[in-house]
């Protein structure tokens, strides 16, 4: 058995657990040693990655291919950028205990193990190790109301979620007498044979992935969770768990499922213009900046589920891709969010931002950068995001989709253009206290990825591209 | 070559005068331009003489490509025959002594000059481009230069209301013509597959038959010849298209003798003789046009004789001997046409800037009536004022009289029933023409003085330099006449053409012209007499006539004097109408319907989100709610749709 595909998941879960220990033996607050080593583990476990063969072990229940390494090593830039920007946040808050670096680590292997399943099984158990942290993780601020209201939220729908995840691989299984995705593929060669049954159980696992990427209609408690939960939490949640969620869902329904495309497509299609929509109409009404970003990742799940709507190895792409351009501009924005604090307190309002152009136009430029991209104005990255799933849902054919994207984005440029419009335009805002050096570091290493995106696009596209192409292989 | 510098370089002048004019200051503008004028004057009356006299061959300077699409190749060339030899020469020299009369006339403008002098030039080179043009599409570009030359002059003291309504006036009336123009242009290239005129000129034979079928069926170059003719119209303010003319008269005095001698209104009488291969394959056409042309001629004229304004007189004249030129051209005798063009633009040159130079000793009075008894002041200005009307109104040997009566001869000559209309309402309007000139002489300079004592008082003749290009332009209304004659129309004149004008397989006009009964050539001289000798009565003898006839005849009066109540007519049925089809589409189809859908989208937007906003309560029982109706929605769809 060649176990040493797993050596990553091994090390980073090991470094979780040395953490834990060095955080109870040493008696003294050790948070920020404990933050530099998950650091550190994080680093360590994408050179792993780096470094390791391609292949399946552990009976098919692992695989290790190119596009579980893309997805990896986003997941692993996703959790990093979330514990360098915890570290103020937590001091501020009172938040510094040691367990928050561990549980994003012991997160970040859930989702390491969501992205090389090739087994539902194997699927479910990355899954709930993932989930479990963060619902830990959204109430980490356990004195205060709000936050403990999100983790409870998001616990009780994850745990129907879940429910209705494993509900849906129990048809599977029953109807299909397998949850090896290799064998799955195989028994679904014909899709005229296939019973209703499994399809039904397809279904129920699309909506408990869904879930996890906050789709429409199972978006719900996204804006609730956002917004309780610790900032650097609502970060964490908006970038590395939905890159793995998403991860999930690309394989799933490519590799297993595959043969169904023409049923499961319609699925897909109705929850991305859901989303888009949804994503983009709600947030219109929003005042806190943190409830918008909610809607805003709503949307922006629909958009990148154009990509695998196509059902094309254009499309996965695009999906990675835009998966890419996403976490690095949401993580961007998060470190502006967590860095508007006055007088020790954080501020979530985005009248809040008002006369931050004159008071801090750094920041504000960086914002703006944010902004341009997640509206898709050229030349930021996000405008690529959405070009390539675009481009992959014409190439298809499906024009409607492509014309409902353009128009929902049209729909999200107004509020992304409102919060520019409220930093350069609006007065009256005091200066935000003095930035700390993590934030900016983040914010500026997103902003230049995003603005630079444009000009050297080809190591992205190119490792997308085979990323999807072993998806399909 | 010289020849390109004719034209170029008032180009050159308007440029540097334009763009620099601040700069290098308004002196060094007007000397730039003067000289520019100066330098072309030279080159292009030297380029005719060298043509005519001395044997260079007819060619084509090119310039440069202009444009290359499909089948259509155009260059930037200048044409080099006779007719185009004889506009260029023409033009640069009207145009350069109304350059350098412009210095005296503007000298006591408050603000500089550089601008006005920038745009004389540009005038005067788009008129040089549209002449020397050897492709239908550079001569349209000359076209449109002429006109937007012209708005910019007619609106250039852009602080009178007035003077940019006129301006917006000419340059509306003028795209009028001009799309016809276009749409002719359309269907030359449409026909011959080219609108290089020497590749139409060629294949015109090819073409005889060819018919071109939009309500009904149409010969092809009787619908060619109609739309040039009606952008002719449009430029050389024939009836209909003549209202521009009269208001241009807003702008500065100069302006107007450019555009009425030299440059513009003759462009239509111009294309008639370059595109004169295809006119002359269209006899309907042609027959359009002598009606129109001698219409013209004749409602100019009387509008002319109850106008009080000394520059709207001459204006009404222009329109008046542009309808002459149009019977010439109408019956083929286009080489009368551009004759009387030549001369024409001598003496109303020279009668527009005498008239600038009363208006100037009157400081700034344009009104008639509030003037006279001032010939004693302004001598020179008395003196050529004279010898314009005289050849104005066709007494021998001024330059009007040989192509005023050439003109009436050739259309007695055709033989036709359009071109006997063009001989009676020529014959009338000769009559009317020089009555009004001498209204305008004995108005302005005989009787006792009407103007008021401080105006009296500072009346003196103009400086040398508006004298100057009045003397010459009168020696030039004298002589013209009798000394173009004779290579114009006269013995030399298929030497002289060299075929740069076709007048038609069977048309013999020009021959048959010598031979007529001698009363027809003597015709318009004794009515000319009659008329001098009836406004002699009418303003001398009996000075209270006038106002008796008016009130005699108050319904025709009135109507002369408010132009045939053309300006009212066109702005009840077509400026009134437009404006209020453009109040509805500003109002119902702009601000209601275009601006109401991207405001309705957008409230549509607001709205749902309220909305969508409002399914968000907190309640974590109607968020599981949500999902499994989701959930439930998404199954019923597979299992329908699989």
């Amino acid at each position: 058995m060649n176990w040493s595909l797993a050596l990553p998941e091994i090390v980073l879960s090991c470094c979780a657990m040395a953490i834990l220990v060095f955080g109870v033996v040493v008696r003294e607050d050790s948070t920020f040693v404990c933050t530099m080593l998950g650091l550190g583990a994080f680093l360590l476990t994408a050179m792993l990655i780096l470094a390791a063969p391609f292949g399946t072990g552990y009976g098919g229940l692992f695989v290790v291919d190119p596009f579980a390494d893309f997805m990896k090593l986003l997941i692993l830039a996703g959790g990093a950028m979330a514990v360098v920007m915890s570290l103020d946040y937590n001091r501020h808050e009172r938040l510094t205990r040691f367990e928050f670096p561990v549980l994003i680590v012991l997160s970040t292997v859930g989702m390491m193990v969501m992205a090389s399943a090739a087994n539902l099984m194997s699927l479910y158990l990355g899954l709930e190790l993932q989930s479990l942290c963060i619902y830990v993780l959204a109430a980490f601020a356990r004195d205060e109301q709000r936050s403990a209201e999100a983790g409870l939220k998001y616990f009780v729908l994850g745990a129907l979620a879940s429910g209705l995840l494993l509900y849906g691989i129990s048809l599977v299984y029953g109807f299909a007498g397998t949850m090896d995705f290799a064998r799955i593929t195989r028994a679904l060669t014909d899709p005229v044979t296939v019973s209703p049954g499994l399809v039904v159980g397809i279904v129920f696992i699309v909506t408990g992935l869904a879930f996890k990427i906050s789709a429409a209609p199972f978006h719900m408690w996204t804006p609730d969770v956002y917004e309780g939960a610790p900032t650097p939490v609502t970060s964490f949640m908006s970038t590395a768990p939905k890159v793995a969620a998403m991860a999930l869902l690309l394989r799933t329904m490519v590799a297993p499922f595959g043969h169904l495309l023409a049923q499961w497509q319609q699925l897909i299609v109705l929850v991305s213009i859901l989303s888009m929509l949804w994503g983009s109409l709600a947030a219109i009404g929003q005042s806190s900046i943190k409830r918008l970003m909610a809607y805003s990742s709503i949307g922006h799940m629909g958009y990148a589920l154009i990509g695998l709507a196509a059902g094309t190895a254009v499309g996965i792409r695009g999906v990675l891709i835009y998966m890419v351009t996403y976490v690095f501009m949401s993580a961007g924005t998060f470190a502006v969010i967590i860095a508007m604090r006055r007088r020790g307190r954080a501020c979530e309002q985005i009248n809040d931002l008002s006369g931050l152009g004159r008071t801090d136009p750094a920041m504000a430029l960086a914002m703006v950068i944010f902004m341009f991209s997640m509206a898709g104005i050229p030349p930021m990255s996000g405008f690529f995001g959405k070009l390539y799933v675009f481009l992959a849902a014409v190439q298809a054919g499906m024009w409607t989709l492509a014309v409902i994207g353009v128009l929902t984005s049209v729909i999200g440029a107004y509020y992304y253009l409102r919060i520019i419009k409220v930093m350069y335009f609006d007065t009256g805002g005091e200066a935000f206290d003095p930035r700390p050096a993590s934030l900016s570091v983040i914010a500026a290493g997103t902003g230049l990825f995003t603005t630079l995106f444009f000009v050297l696009p080809g190591p992205v596209l190119n490792a997308a591209q085979a990323a999807a192409q072993a998806l399909f292989g | 070559m010289i020849y390109a510098v004719a034209v170029l370089a008032p180009l050159a002048g308007s440029i540097i005068a334009g763009l620099l004019g601040r700069a290098i200051g308004d002196r060094a503008s007007q000397a730039v331009t003067i000289l520019c004028m100066i330098l072309a004057a030279i080159c292009g009356v030297t380029a005719w003489v060298q043509h005519i006299w001395l044997g260079a061959p007819d060619g084509v300077v090119t310039l440069g490509s202009w444009m290359e699409a499909g089948s259509l190749h155009l260059d930037w060339a200048l044409r080099y025959d006779t007719l185009a030899a004889t506009m260029v020469a023409m033009v640069t020299f009207i145009a350069t002594l109304i350059h350098i009369y412009s210095v005296g006339y503007m000298s006591h403008e408050p603000t500089p000059t550089s601008r006005f002098f920038s745009y004389l030039s540009l005038f005067s080179f788009a008129m040089l481009m549209l002449v020397s043009a050897n492709n239908l599409v550079q001569l349209f570009f000359g076209w449109e230069g002429v006109g937007l030359a012209s708005y910019l002059l007619i609106g250039y003291w852009y602080d009178k209301p007035s003077a940019n309504a006129a301006a917006i006036k000419a340059f509306v009336v003028n795209r009028v013509g001009d799309l016809f123009f276009a749409v002719g242009i359309a269907l030359t290239f449409f026909t011959f597959d080219s609108v290089e005129l020497p590749t139409i000129f060629a294949s015109i034979q090819q073409h005889a038959n060819d018919t071109y079928a939009l309500f009904g069926v149409h010969h092809a170059y009787e619908l060619i010849g109609v739309l040039l003719f009606i952008g002719a119209m449009g430029k050389s303010a024939q009836i209909g298209l003549h209202v521009w003319l009269p208001d241009a008269m807003e702008g500065p005095t100069p302006v107007s003798a450019l555009i009425h001698a030299a440059t513009m209104v003759t462009a239509g009488v111009f294309l008639m003789a370059r595109m004169s291969p295809i006119m002359s394959m269209a006899p309907g056409a042609l027959a359009f046009v002598t009606v129109i042309g001698g219409t013209t001629a004749l409602f100019a004229a009387t509008i002319g004789c109850v106008q009080n304004d000394i520059k709207r007189v001459i204006a009404y004249s222009t329109c008046s001997q542009l309808g002459y030129m149009f019977v010439a051209a109408g019956v083929g005798a286009y080489q009368v046409s551009i004759f009387h063009l030549i001369t024409h633009a001598f003496f109303k040159a020279l009668l527009f800037l005498a008239a600038g130079s009363v208006i100037h000793a009157m400081s700034g009075e344009q009104d008639m009536r509030k003037m006279g008894g001032i010939w004693r002041s302004v001598p020179i200005t008395y003196a050529v004022m004279w010898i314009g009307s005289l050849a104005l109104a066709g007494i021998i040997p001024f330059a009007g009289y040989y192509s005023k009566d050439a003109i009436l001869e050739a259309s007695y000559a055709a033989g036709s029933a359009t071109g006997d209309y063009g001989y009676a309402c020529g014959l009338l309007a000769a009559f009317l023409t020089a009555f009004y000139s001498w209204r305008v002489l004995l108005l302005t300079f005989h009787g006792t003085p009407r103007a008021d004592h401080h105006t009296m008082e500072h009346v003196h003749e103009s400086p040398a330099v508006m004298t100057g290009p009045l003397i010459v332009l009168a020696i030039g209304a004298t002589v013209a006449g009798f000394a173009l004659r004779p290579y114009f129309i006269g013995d030399y004149w298929h030497a002289y053409w060299n075929n740069s004008i076709t007048n038609g397989a069977n048309n013999h006009v020009l021959e048959r012209m010598e031979d007529l009964p001698g009363l027809v050539g003597y015709a318009p001289l004794i009515t000319g007499v009659l008329g001098i000798g009836l406004a002699y009565v009418m303003y001398v003898l009996r000075p209270e006539l006038p106002s008796l006839l008016a009130d005699r005849f108050a319904p025709i009066y009135r109507l002369l004097l408010n132009k045939w109540y053309f300006d009212e007519l066109y702005d009840m049925v077509l400026v009134q109408p437009y404006r209020r089809l453009a109040r509805a589409l500003w109002q119902v189809g702009d601000a209601t319907i275009i601006d109401g859908v991207p405001n309705g989208l957008a409230e549509l937007t607001v709205d749902s989100s309220a909305q969508v906003v409002r399914v968000q309560t907190g309640s974590i029982a109607v968020y599981a709610f949500t999902m499994l109706i989701g959930l439930v929605l998404l199954v019923s769809i597979f299992l329908v749709f699989r």
